[in-house]
């Protein structure tokens, strides 16, 4: 009798767990839409800026591929990702999603076939958005060229190649809801909070991760990894050493050079030139937004008893940088006093705590943004082995920030020479 | 002076430079091969282009300092006058250059995306190429030139 009480409980469980597994990770199909839809030009255009708010083609064009139609790699901790086709081909694209399906996957995560996305699609940020802009996006993306561009197998490692795991990311971490306005905030502000929260999914680059590849919430925006390149953290920017004001922010949003920090790099550098589509008010609102983030922890200055035992050479590091840098960098380089390049010395990459970035951005340079004149930055990969790098980070971050040097140096290059592997 | 041998072409050289000394300079000046050329000083036109261990740098702002040990090729390692490569070849053919200063660096640049992948397609060209510029506008011409040297291998049997 007991036997078959306990045997009876057993199968209950395996059915309710069942159950609530097919629930948890189950999703229908949407019907495919298929009579041709046609928009207003105006929503097709207020369409097209958000798409530029939410960085889509950033990940949705490969290299010297079609635009929106995918194959752009991702590399993450769980395996390697391929971003895929979002121009309106029925077979390879989202030619066949109604917009209920386009507002599902870009709120829920879930395909319109049913499968579930991987988070490194930023629904979690994207279900902020409000209805008509996803409407408007959705107009924009289905009245572009529609490019036959089938998806690129993933590799994703065990477990996280089965995508149903993914439930249980989305139970855990997909708590996001629409943004409702601060009434105290100017609409400035409220704007830039939307962009910078919603479509903009910053915290997706600019927060630390957990194991499981969520942002961690006590710590958003407090700065994060992506690519190699550090993502500095966005809170307290008004009050650093070498602050940011308004303006220097809103330009570097926008891909220029400014004085006292530089120009966007490494993955930041599509981005902002995705932001620089937009009208500059929306750059504007991003800065009002971002200055207004105190930081709850701001990091002390690293002392000057931090100094490592060994005194670095400046004379190599100087000479390196008369031979390989003075042209474009020296005080009297006519790129600096006609194309604005920086003085390095006044760049937010060597006033940063860890020498990655700027690392990143000697080794590989600024690349050229096809149609636009610049600024470019040849890779110094090959040109300048580990010690010519260290020596020119030594002699630069002198300058910058006289008794702070970096003390990670050859270990860091060993590093970021074994990640370009 | 320092006392250093940079590996040029397959050979070694024994030369007195300044350590400082950018390549491009040792290139033209102590060994004669003046196929690189000086163009902008900058990083930004490209006409200096050469390979270090199979990767193309400005050779105009690569220190001599750092290169003991590695591969230095120039673009007199494609072939002769007599008998050009495959890709000197193709540039002549379709008439690619016109005064010819970028040409060197072209070609050098054009040669390292070629033994990566030896049939690009005409995106992955254009920009592989974006960093090196071309003054008189034959841009077309090159690119044209960098394809029919990879559609010709890939006829090959």
């Amino acid at each position: 009798m007991k036997a078959r009480q306990l045997w009876m409980g057993a199968v209950l469980l395996a059915v309710v767990g069942a159950i609530v597994a097919v629930l948890l990770m189950w999703r229908p199909a949407i019907v495919p839409a298929t009579a041709p839809q046609r928009f207003e030009a105006a929503q097709v255009q207020r369409g097209a800026r958000v798409a530029e708010a939410g960085d889509c083609a950033v990940c949705h064009t490969r290299p010297g591929g079609r635009y929106l139609a995918g194959g752009l790699a991702l590399v993450t901790p769980f395996g390697t990702l391929y971003s895929t086709n979002i121009t309106p081909d029925a077979e390879t694209g989202i030619g066949q999603w109604s917009l209920p399906a386009f507002e599902r996957a870009m709120r829920e995560g879930v395909a319109r076939d049913g499968h579930l996305l991987y988070p490194a699609f930023p629904y979690a940020y994207y279900r902020r958005m409000t209805d008509g802009d996803i409407a408007d996006v959705y107009a924009y993306l289905m009245s572009g060229p529609a490019v036959h561009s089938p998806a690129l197998q993933n590799r994703m490692n065990f477990p996280m190649n089965i995508r149903p795991l993914v439930s249980f990311w989305n139970l855990l971490f997909l708590h996001g809801q629409p943004l409702t306005p601060v009434a105290q905030q100017s609409a400035t502000w409220n704007r830039g909070r939307y962009l910078v929260e919603g479509p903009g999914h910053c915290a997706g680059c600019h927060s630390p991760l957990n194991p499981l590849g969520a942002e961690k919430s006590a710590q958003h925006l407090a700065g994060g990894m992506v690519d190699g390149w550090q993502a500095p953290s966005l809170l307290g920017l008004a009050n650093r050493t070498t602050p940011w004001s308004r303006e220097q922010l809103t330009g570097y949003l926008r891909a220029e050079v400014v004085e006292g920090h530089g120009t966007a790099a490494g993955p930041m550098r599509p981005v902002s030139l995705s932001l620089g589509n937009m009208p500059a008010s929306d750059a504007e609102a991003i800065a009002d937004y971002l200055l207004s983030l105190k930081d709850p922890a701001p990091i002390a200055p690293a002392a000057a008893t931090a100094r490592p035992a060994e005194v670095v050479e400046q004379a190599p590091g100087a000479q390196l940088f008369q031979s390989a840098c003075a042209a474009c960098h020296g005080p009297a380089a006519p790129m600096r006093q006609i194309d604005g390049r920086p003085a390095l010395e006044r760049t937010s990459a060597l006033q940063a705590a860890s020498a990655r970035n700027f690392l990143k951005t000697v080794l590989e340079g600024v690349p050229v943004t096809p149609g636009l004149p610049g600024p470019v930055m040849p890779p110094f990969a090959a040109s300048l082995d580990n010690q010519q790098l260290a020596a020119l980070a030594a002699f630069l971050r002198e300058q910058a920030s006289p008794g702070q040097p970096w003390a990670d140096l050859s270990s860091t290059l060993h590093e970021l020479r074994q990640e370009a592997q | 002076m320092t006392h250093m041998t940079l590996n040029v072409n397959g050979s070694p050289h024994a030369l007195e430079l300044e350590p400082d000394m950018p390549l491009l300079y040792a290139l033209r000046n102590h060994l004669g091969l003046n196929g690189a050329k000086y163009g902008c000083g900058l990083g930004q036109c490209g006409a200096c282009t050469v390979l270090v261990d199979d990767q193309p740098v400005f050779s105009c702002l690569t220190p001599c300092s750092g290169l003991e040990g590695k591969a230095i090729r120039t673009v007199e390692s494609l072939g002769t006058a007599e008998r050009p490569g495959p890709l000197q070849k193709a540039f002549i053919e379709t008439q690619a250059a016109q005064c010819g200063y970028c040409i060197a660096g072209m070609l050098m640049r054009a040669q390292t995306l070629l033994e990566r992948d030896p049939h690009p397609d005409e995106a992955t060209v254009r920009e592989h190429m974006a960093s090196n510029l071309c003054r008189c506008g034959t841009h077309l011409r090159i690119i044209a030139a960098i394809g029919r040297v990879a559609r010709q291998e890939r006829s090959a049997p």
